[in-house]
């Protein structure tokens, strides 16, 4: 089988059906923070609110642990996480600087300035 | 007889529909951006469409991972704004157009578009941040809007060819639809935009241009290019703009282009913006 070229693309994840698979509980979980019963279910007790979930041990700690990146890993999608942000009080633009690895004001600041350049982002090649 | 008259295509950010219900729509951030659309409000008053047909995607609000329908067309009467999270948008409840609806799902069925058929569904940012851009703050929207829902957040979305050829089928079944009505389709998502992972902030402003140029006046070339180019070059969110294809292949192969914005950031989001008519 050729080499999946979406593998190749540096920081970026694809939400396939393999981390659909690998994210289904981790996803449904953020997908059931949509209600504020359960938001505030979960904010009164976060741990004993994922064991309501057959998520592993990894998935529940990189929510505890607020880990982005660590839940894109583990099967979670963007779309979904997004869902645990906004029950934090957290903006769009604070999780995406973390999972960029900078501060917010930085990350704002990129923005105006244009965003990330692709030049040097194509492909894992182009990182040294 | 129906007809489809124009085709819009624009980003839907859903800061874009957050500063505007929060009176932030003047603040020196926002303003050059709800600017980029006074030209395209006057146009729909003017244009006056009797319905929309928004071609948009459902960021986990409607569908979750239970249910994934790659092309999912609304035919209720009515379809509220969806509950995101922080409470629904302080907008109107969207009305449909169920006859015209349940008669695309059909002629589209037909012409083997294996469409999904739903009755019941809350429309999220995806829908309604496109019709606060066109139609701004109106106690109710001005006409009936049919959602056509497509998948781009489990990989893959439909390709851009298979989109390309949807509007064309769309425009067939519009045209067989008996009574009068202008329809306009919206075409919405993207820009360049990446929400994930280290990369998250990309934009790729020569991308996009090259997008807004080749889509306009060479469509079908634009509809072959491969899902990797998209996640690539412009990032993992803007597999978003083959929903614009849709739009596209609806239109004549030849459009007028009455209006273009393109504007850097909204948020995480390259906002791209475009009116086309057909031109006889």
């Amino acid at each position: 089988m050729a080499e999946n070229p979406f593998k190749d693309i540096p920081g970026t994840t694809l939400f396939d059906a393999e981390q659909s698979r690998l994210g289904y509980h981790l996803n449904m979980f953020c997908m059931s923070l949509m209600k504020a019963a359960n938001r505030d279910a979960f904010k009164a007790d976060e741990g004993a609110y994922l064991d309501r979930f057959p998520m592993t041990p990894a998935q529940k700690q990189s929510v505890l642990d607020r880990d982005w990146n660590g839940m894109l890993a583990l099967g979670g999608n963007i779309y979904f996480t997004a869902k645990i942000a906004a029950t934090d009080g957290l903006s769009f633009q604070q999780i995406a600087a973390k999972m960029s690895g900078v501060s917010q004001p930085e990350y704002a600041q990129m923005m105006l300035d244009g965003g990330r350049s692709v030049e040097g982002n194509r492909s894992k090649k182009d990182k040294h | 007889m129906a007809s489809i008259t124009a085709g819009v295509a624009t980003s839907h950010v859903p800061a874009i529909g957050a500063a505007l219900d929060n009176g932030k729509a003047g603040e020196a951030y926002w303003a050059p951006i709800f600017a980029g659309y006074d030209a395209s409000k006057a146009w729909i008053a003017a244009e006056k469409p009797d319905v929309v047909i928004l071609v948009y995607n459902d960021h986990a609000s409607a569908f979750s991972l239970e249910l994934i329908p790659t092309f999912a067309i609304g035919c209720a009467a009515q379809f509220a704004p969806a509950d995101e999270g922080w409470g629904p948008r302080p907008v109107p409840i969207v009305e449909g157009h169920p006859e015209l609806a349940g008669h695309l799902a059909e002629q589209l069925i037909l012409d083997e578009f294996d469409m999904t058929i739903v009755n019941n569904m809350d429309v999220d940012h995806g829908l309604t941040v496109p019709l606060s851009l066109l139609f701004g703050q109106p106690d109710a929207w001005p006409c009936k809007v049919i959602p056509l829902a497509v998948n781009v957040v489990q990989y893959p979305p439909p390709t851009g060819h298979r989109c390309f050829n949807l509007g064309k089928a769309i425009r067939k079944a519009v045209e067989s639809f008996p009574q009068d009505l202008k329809v306009v389709v919206f075409g919405t998502g993207g820009m360049s935009h990446q929400l994930q992972g280290p990369r998250a902030g990309l934009i790729n402003r020569d991308f996009d241009i090259a997008f807004l140029d080749t889509l306009v006046s060479d469509p079908a070339t634009q509809a072959k290019v491969p899902h990797i180019d998209y996640v690539r070059e412009a990032g993992s969110e803007a597999i978003e703009l083959v929903m614009w294809l849709v739009m596209r292949g609806a239109l004549n192969d030849q459009v007028r282009e009455v209006h273009r914005f393109y504007h850097v950031p909204a948020s995480n989001t390259a906002v791209g913006h475009l009116i086309l008519e057909n031109r006889d």
